[in-house]
């Protein structure tokens, strides 16, 4: 892995974000060891046709895992367990940000739409 | 020849013809009559059309609203309230007003007190007075549904999240709660508190008690792949099953559509404001877009009559175009 290629992939992520990422890539950016499968794309998540994508995303504690919501219907991300703060409901392109933390598992899903589930798995960082 | 009842061979108001011509007007308003237990319904065109066969005075009329949406302004309807408000100038315009309205849910968009003010403004305009609710998961999505108790249980008695059970004409409505504590990967939900009051608040009706319930999500399985289905609806259903009439009215999809299970008429009804695919038919049960032109014809209302003698309920649906 080398500097360049991060920052490569931080500018090609560049052209498709709003400004409300920005700290976070800057943060992804940070985490060298994190970026490596795509590009640190992976620690977004994108609501789409009620479903959360991926539906399992690996991350490293430590780091910032970001839900979009795409769709003309507004959804939640609410962990099962309650292991992190429920979002507010979500309208088309509003987002929701976490910090992952302790390592382990984490399912969430939409309380709106329970058929809706995600799974979160972090890493030691 | 009627507008869509050719034959009526349970001479309950509906035959094959008529209900697929209720079905293409999926997304508009239905009035519901009750009479001797079963539910009729026709089309608020039709009514307006023969001067209104609507019931006696001795009869029960009242009018399903459903999914106004008040505050979703995407591709699929860019103004809700305008459409909404259709609606309620069709109710206006019904020869004898239905005694009621019941709305089945998802009155807002996003549960904002703003879109609640709205649709309350609105409401004003509807010479019926009398609405009873039951929410849907867009009135709830904050505050587990206190702003939507605090403002539409007013008339009622409503327990534990806000179910409640009404007597009118000797028909008895049951108002269920089946959107709040969801669980993950789960469908809609009645719970076990609300389960057990329903046994109990039917206990001592007579079997020939017509019953009316009506929640948001289904409570048959259209299609449990979208949701669209509540988990624990046969334990509701089997504490019903004693009653010679019971129907069961339900928003939520966005479409008219019936099914009819021994004693138990099952019917989803219009949305005022944006159709739903059919089960299965699209990516997600998301919202769908329709030409413009076309809008109105998939939006609606219901209407429920009931003529005693007949312990039946006749159950029309009609469009807003």
């Amino acid at each position: 892995m080398t500097t360049i290629r991060l920052k490569n992939k931080l500018a090609a992520l560049l052209c498709g974000i709003t400004l409300l990422n920005l700290p976070f890539l800057v943060r992804a950016n940070e985490m060298k060891d994190t970026a490596g499968d795509a590009g640190g794309k992976a620690t977004q998540i994108e609501i789409k046709d009620f479903h959360f994508n991926p539906q399992t995303l690996t991350v490293k504690s430590g780091e910032k895992v970001t839900w979009i919501n795409r769709d003309d219907e507004p959804h939640t991300v609410v962990s099962v367990e309650k292991q992190f703060k429920k979002s507010p409901p979500l309208d088309t392109d509003q987002e929701f940000t976490i910090t992952a933390g302790a390592p382990g598992t984490y399912t969430y899903f939409c309380s709106v739409h329970p058929k809706m589930t995600g799974t979160i798995v972090v890493e030691k960082s | 020849m009627s507008d869509y009842i050719s034959h009526d061979h349970n001479h309950d108001g509906i035959d094959r013809r008529g209900f697929l011509k209720c079905m293409a007007w999926a997304g508009t308003g239905l009035l519901w009559t009750v009479s001797g237990g079963v539910l009729a319904s026709k089309t608020l065109a039709e009514i307006a059309k023969t001067g209104g066969s609507l019931p006696t005075a001795t009869d029960l009329s009242f009018l399903q609203v459903s999914d106004s949406h008040i505050g979703f302004s995407k591709e699929a309807n860019k103004d809700v309230t305008a459409t909404f408000k259709i609606a309620l100038d069709r109710i206006n315009t019904l020869p004898t007003p239905p005694s009621f309205l019941i709305h089945t849910g998802d009155i807002t968009q996003l549960s904002k007190p703003e879109e609640f003010d709205t649709f309350d403004e609105v409401l004003k305009s509807c010479r019926t007075k009398d609405v009873f609710y039951v929410p849907g998961e867009h009135d709830v999505l904050s505050d587990n549904g206190k702003l939507y108790r605090d403002r539409y249980l007013k008339s009622v008695e409503g327990k534990g999240s806000g179910w409640y059970s009404f007597n009118k004409n000797g028909v008895h409505f049951i108002g269920l709660v089946n959107v709040l504590n969801l669980e993950a990967g789960g469908l809609g939900q009645l719970g076990d508190e609300q389960l057990e009051w329903l046994k109990n608040d039917v206990n001592d009706l007579g079997t020939s008690t017509p019953i009316v319930v009506f929640a948001h999500i289904p409570l048959w399985a259209v299609y449990p792949q979208w949701g669209w289905s509540t988990s624990d609806s046969e334990q509701a259903l089997g504490y019903l099953k004693r009653f010679g009439s019971v129907t069961v009215l339900n928003g939520h999809i966005h479409q008219v559509l019936q099914k009819v299970e021994g004693n138990v008429t099952f019917h989803s009804a219009m949305s005022t404001a944006f159709p739903q695919p059919a089960p299965g038919t699209a990516p997600s049960p998301g919202p769908m877009k329709v030409p413009d032109e076309k809008l109105r014809s998939v939006l609606g209302l219901t209407s429920v009559q009931y003529r005693h003698g007949n312990n039946a309920l006749a159950i029309v649906d009609s469009n807003l175009s």
